[in-house]
C-alpha cells in the first residue's frame, strides 16, 4: 500500500511540475501574481510529493518488501539498517528519486526566495519546473523504483558490498546536493537571459542571488567527492585515492565550472561586469551536472563507478541533456551579445585576476573534459581505442593548476579596479621566502629527492602563507597593537574568513597530494603468521588470522602489529577480508593506522603457502606520508564555502536596508 | 541473529571454495635487484588491465593483470628498456593498454587542446583590452573650471547616503 503510495506521489509530482511550469510560463506572460503564486504552490507541492515517494522507498527497503523489484535486486534481511536505508540510493532507479527529490526541493526554496522580482523569479522558477518535469518524467516512464514484482522472492540479492560502507552511505546525497544544486543557478541564468536588461543595477543584484547557490552547491560537492576519495581509498584497496577515472571526472567538472562560478559571481556582483560571462557558467556548472549523470548511468564509459549499463535510458538522458543545454546555449548566444554593460578595469586589478582565476579552471575543466571523452570521440572517428589516465592529467592539468596557483595568492590582495602590483608584491614577500624555505625543507626531508614533488611542497606552502598573508595585512597583525589587531579581525566580513580558508584549504590540500603522491612506499609479499613486511620507516607484524562473523558476511580479519622498524610505537590494527554470501563478493577492509598527518595502510589479501608449506597471507602495505591533509584540505575548503555563504551581505532580505536615510 | 560457530566455519569452507572455483592469479614474484623491481612497479602504475574497467595492473586482482604484471618483470630481468617494454605491449594489446596515450594525428587535439585553448583565451581579453583602451586628454582651463563649480554645488547638495558624521 505505502509502495503504491510511493508510486502516485511520483506520478503527482510529475503533474505537479508540469502545472508549475505551465502556470509560471502563463503567469508571467500575463503577469498575473494570482498565476505565478500558483505556479510557486505547485512547486512546493512537487517537492512534498517526490518527499513522499522518496520516503516510501525508504520504508520499502527498511521493511524489506521484497515484492518490489528494486528492494530484491538491492536489499538483504541480514543487511545493517544503515545499508538498508542507503540501498535506497544504491541503485539507478533509487538515486534519480533522489535526484528528483534534490531537484524539487532546491526550486521550493527558488518558489519561496523573497526579494527576487516577479519577472525573473517567475521566469527561474518555470526553467526549474521544466527541468522537474524532464527528469520526472524520466523517472516516472523509465525508471520507477516502485514496480512490483511476482512471484516475490523469499531474500533479495543484497547492496553492492563495495557500497555497504557509511562513508557511501552519505556520498550520494551529499553529492546530488552539489550536482542538482546548480540547477537553480542554471534556472536563474535562464531567466536572466530572458529578463535581463543591459542597465547596470540589475547585474549586481543577479549576481548576489546566484551566489549563495553556487557557493551552497559548490560545498556540498567539494564534502561529497571528498568523501568518495575517501571511499575509494580505505575500501578499494589500491592505496590510491583519486585514479582519473571517467566517473570521477564526471563529479570534477562540474566542481570546477562551480568553482570558476562562484569567482565570476562576485566581479558580477560587486561590479556589474562579466555578466555574460557568469551566466554562460552558471549554465555551464549545470550542464556537467547532467553530462555526468548521462556518462554514470549510460554505460558508455567503462569505469568502476559506472552503474546503470542501459543505453535505451543513456539515450533519454542524452536527450534531455542535449534538448536543455542546447536550448540554454542557443538562448545565450542570442541574447548575451545585447546583456553587455558593467564596470570598467585595468588588466592588474582584482577583477583581472578573477579573471584569470576562470581562463585556468575553465582551461582546467577543458582539460578534464577532452580527457574524459576523447576515447569516445577517437572510437567512434577512427575505431582506435586509446586509454587516458592518471600520466596525462599529470602532464596538462597538474601545470595548468600549478600556474594558476603561483597566481592566486595575488588576487584577493589587489583593489578592484585598478590594483597595485608592486605594493601585493612587498606584501607577499615574507610569504614567498618561507615557501621557498618550505620547498628546501621538503626536498631536504623526504627520500628519494625529487625537485618537482618538493617544488609542490612549496607551492602548497604558498598557498597557505598567502592566504594568511592577506588576513594579516587586512587586521594589521604585528603591526598594530594586539587589541586593534583582534578588533579588525572582529570587523573583518565573514566572505573575508571564507576566502582566507578556502584558498589555505587548497594549500593543504596540494602539501598532501604532492606528497603523498610523491614519497608513497608500497611493499607487498606472501607472510606466515609471526613474519613481517616493511614499507618506509615502518613495519607490519601478522600476529594471527580468524574467521570473524559480520551480520551479512563471513571475514578473515587479520591481526597485525604497526611500528617503526626499530620497534618502537607499536599499534594493533585489523585488516578484513569479507565474503558476501549473497552477492558471493569478495571485499577488502584496509586496516588504517593514523600516524600523525601519515598513513600506514594495510590490506590482507589472499591465502596462499609458504615455501614450506606454511599457510601465508599476501600482505601489502603502503606509507602515505601526509596523506591525512588530502582530506582535511576539501574540508577546509568546504568550511570556508559556508563561512562565505553566512556572509550577511548574501543573506536575502540585507539589500533592503540601504533604503533607510 | 548469532548463527553458531560450526556452521560459520562451514560457511567459510563454502566461501573459500567458491572463491576456489576461478583459478587464483599466480602470486607475484618480485624481482629480487630493488631497483629494477621499483622500476617495474612505476611501469604497473601506467599500464591498463585490458579486461579491467579502468584499472591500472598495479591495482587489479584480474588473473591477467598478474600475468601481465610477470610479463613487464620477466622483459626488465631480460634487460629491455621502459620503451622496449611498452613498444611490446602496445604491440599485443593496442594503444588501449598504455594510460598515457601516444601523441600523433589523432591525438594532437587531446594533448595541445588544453594549451590552445588557454592561449586563445588568453589572448582574447588582452585583445580586447588593447581595443578599449581610452587615453585620458587634459582638461582645458575653462573645462577646470566648469568642474570645480560642480565640486562647489556638490558639497551644498547633501549626500543622501552619507552618514551624519561626514559632514
Amino acid at each position: 500500500m505505502i509502495v503504491e503510495t510511493g508510486a502516485f506521489a511520483l506520478i503527482l509530482a510529475f503533474a505537479l511540475a508540469t502545472l508549475q511550469t505551465g502556470m509560471a510560463v502563463a503567469g508571467r506572460l500575463r503577469r498575473s501574481p494570482v498565476l505565478a503564486g500558483a505556479a510557486q504552490g505547485a512547486a512546493i507541492a512537487a517537492a512534498l510529493a517526490v518527499a513522499i515517494a522518496f520516503a516510501s522507498l525508504i520504508f520499502a527497503f527498511v521493511t524489506s518488501d521484497f515484492s518490489v523489484a528494486n528492494v530484491a535486486a538491492n536489499s538483504h534481511t541480514d543487511k545493517p539498517m544503515l545499508y538498508k536505508v542507503a540501498g535506497a540510493w544504491g541503485s539507478h532507479e533509487g538515486s534519480l528519486v533522489l535526484w528528483c527529490l534534490v531537484l524539487t526541493g532546491f526550486g521550493a526554496v527558488l518558489a519561496r526566495a523573497r526579494n527576487l522580482p516577479f519577472g525573473l523569479k517567475t521566469s527561474a522558477v518555470a526553467t526549474q519546473g521544466l527541468l522537474g518535469v524532464l527528469f520526472l518524467a524520466f523517472a516516472v516512464f523509465t525508471s520507477s523504483p516502485f514496480a512490483r514484482l511476482t512471484p516475490a522472492p523469499f531474500q533479495g540479492a543484497s547492496l553492492n558490498p563495495l557500497l555497504q560502507d557509511p562513508a557511501l552511505a552519505v556520498h550520494p546525497p551529499l553529492l546530488y546536493a552539489g550536482y542538482v544544486g546548480f540547477s537553480v543557478c542554471f534556472s536563474l541564468a535562464v531567466a536572466a537571459l530572458i529578463e535581463g536588461r543591459a542597465n547596470s543595477a540589475f547585474w549586481p543584484a543577479w549576481g548576489r542571488w546566484v551566489r549563495p547557490w553556487a557557493l551552497a552547491s559548490w560545498a556540498f560537492l567539494t564534502v561529497g567527492i571528498t568523501l568518495g576519495a575517501f571511499w575509494a581509498y580505505y575500501e578499494l584497496g589500491w592505496g590510491g585515492w583519486w585514479f582519473w577515472d571517467p566517473v570521477e571526472n564526471a563529479s570534477f567538472m562540474p566542481w570546477l565550472a562551480g568553482a570558476a562560478l562562484l569567482h565570476s559571481a562576485v566581479v558580477t556582483e560587486r561590479r556589474g561586469a562579466l555578466a555574460g560571462w557568469t551566466t554562460f557558467l552558471a549554465l555551464l556548472a549545470f550542464t556537467f551536472s547532467m553530462l555526468g549523470a548521462f556518462l554514470v548511468r549510460s554505460g558508455v564509459l567503462t569505469s568502476v563507478h559506472a552503474f546503470a549499463v542501459d543505453p535505451e535510458r543513456g539515450m533519454m538522458l542524452l536527450a534531455i541533456l542535449g534538448g536543455t543545454a542546447g536550448l540554454a546555449f542557443a538562448l545565450f548566444a542570442w541574447r548575451a551579445p545585447q546583456l553587455k554593460g558593467g564596470g570598467m578595469f585595468a588588466p592588474v586589478s582584482r577583477e583581472g585576476a578573477l579573471v584569470l582565476n576562470n581562463l585556468f579552471l575553465t582551461a582546467a575543466c577543458a582539460t578534464v573534459l577532452l580527457g574524459t571523452l576523447y576515447p569516445l570521440i577517437l572510437e567512434a572517428a577512427n575505431g582506435s581505442t586509446i586509454s587516458v589516465g592518471p600520466p596525462y592529467f599529470a602532464l596538462t592539468f597538474v601545470p595548468l593548476m600549478a600556474v594558476a596557483f603561483l597566481i592566486l595568492p595575488a588576487g584577493p590582495l589587489l583593489a578592484w579596479k585598478r590594483g597595485d602590483l608592486k605594493g601585493v608584491t612587498q606584501r607577499l614577500v615574507v610569504a614567498a621566502g618561507l615557501a621557498i624555505l618550505l620547498a628546501l625543507a621538503g626536498w631536504l626531508m623526504f627520500e628519494p629527492r625529487r625537485a618537482l614533488s618538493a617544488a609542490g611542497v612549496g607551492l602548497g606552502g604558498w598557498l597557505i602563507l598567502g592566504a594568511l598573508a592577506e588576513t594579516a595585512e587586512r587586521t594589521r597583525l604585528f603591526r598594530a597593537s594586539p587589541g586593534e589587531t583582534l578588533r579588525r579581525a572582529k570587523g573583518l566580513p565573514l566572505g573575508a574568513w571564507g576566502t582566507t580558508l578556502a584558498h589555505a584549504g587548497l594549500g593543504v590540500f596540494v602539501l598532501g597530494a604532492v606528497v603523498e603522491t610523491g614519497y608513497r612506499v608500497e611493499a607487498a609479499r606472501p607472510i606466515a603468521v609471526g613474519e613481517v613486511v616493511e614499507a618506509g620507516p615502518w613495519t607490519a607484524r601478522l600476529e594471527d588470522v580468524r574467521v570473524v562473523e559480520g551480520p551479512n558476511y563471513l571475514a578473515e580479519q587479520g591481526r597485525l602489529t604497526v611500528a617503526l622498524r626499530s620497534g618502537a610505537a607499536p599499534r594493533e590494527i585489523t585488516a578484513e577480508r569479507r565474503f558476501f554470501p549473497a552477492g558471493g563478493q569478495t571485499t577488502t577492509e584496509v586496516g588504517l593506522d593514523f600516524r600523525g598527518l601519515d598513513d600506514v595502510y594495510v590490506v590482507l589479501g589472499e591465502r596462499g603457502r609458504t615455501a614450506a608449506g606454511a599457510p601465508a597471507w599476501n600482505v601489502r602495505i603502503w606509507w602515505n606520508p601526509w596523506a591525512r591533509l588530502i582530506f582535511l584540505g576539501p574540508a577546509i575548503m568546504a568550511l570556508g564555502g559556508v563561512l562565505s555563504l553566512m556572509d550577511r551581505r548574501l543573506r536575502l532580505g540585507v539589500g533592503q536596508r540601504k533604503a533607510a536615510p | 541473529m548469532k548463527r553458531t560457530l560450526p556452521i560459520a566455519l562451514a560457511s567459510m569452507g563454502a566461501a573459500l571454495g567458491m572463491i576456489a572455483a576461478e583459478p587464483p592469479p599466480a602470486p607475484d614474484r618480485p624481482l629480487p635487484d630493488a631497483a629494477r623491481e621499483a622500476r617495474a612497479q612505476a611501469l604497473f602504475d601506467g599500464i591498463r588491465c585490458v579486461v579491467c574497467q579502468h584499472e591500472a595492473i598495479a591495482d587489479s586482482p584480474a588473473v591477467i593483470a598478474a600475468d601481465m604484471r610477470g610479463l613487464v618483470r620477466e622483459q626488465i630481468a631480460a634487460g629491455r628498456s621502459d620503451a622496449e617494454i611498452k613498444r611490446d605491449l602496445v604491440r599485443r594489446y593496442g594503444d588501449f593498454v598504455l594510460f598515457r596515450p601516444p601523441v600523433r594525428a589523432g591525438t594532437w587535439l587531446l594533448w595541445f587542446g588544453p594549451f590552445a585553448l588557454m592561449a586563445a583565451v588568453a589572448a582574447a581579453p588582452l585583445l580586447l583590452a588593447r581595443r578599449r583602451r581610452v587615453e585620458p586628454m587634459a582638461l582645458s582651463p575653462e573645462e577646470e573650471a566648469q568642474l570645480a563649480d560642480i565640486v562647489a554645488q556638490a558639497n551644498l547638495r547633501r549626500d543622501p547616503d552619507a552618514k551624519p558624521s561626514d559632514h
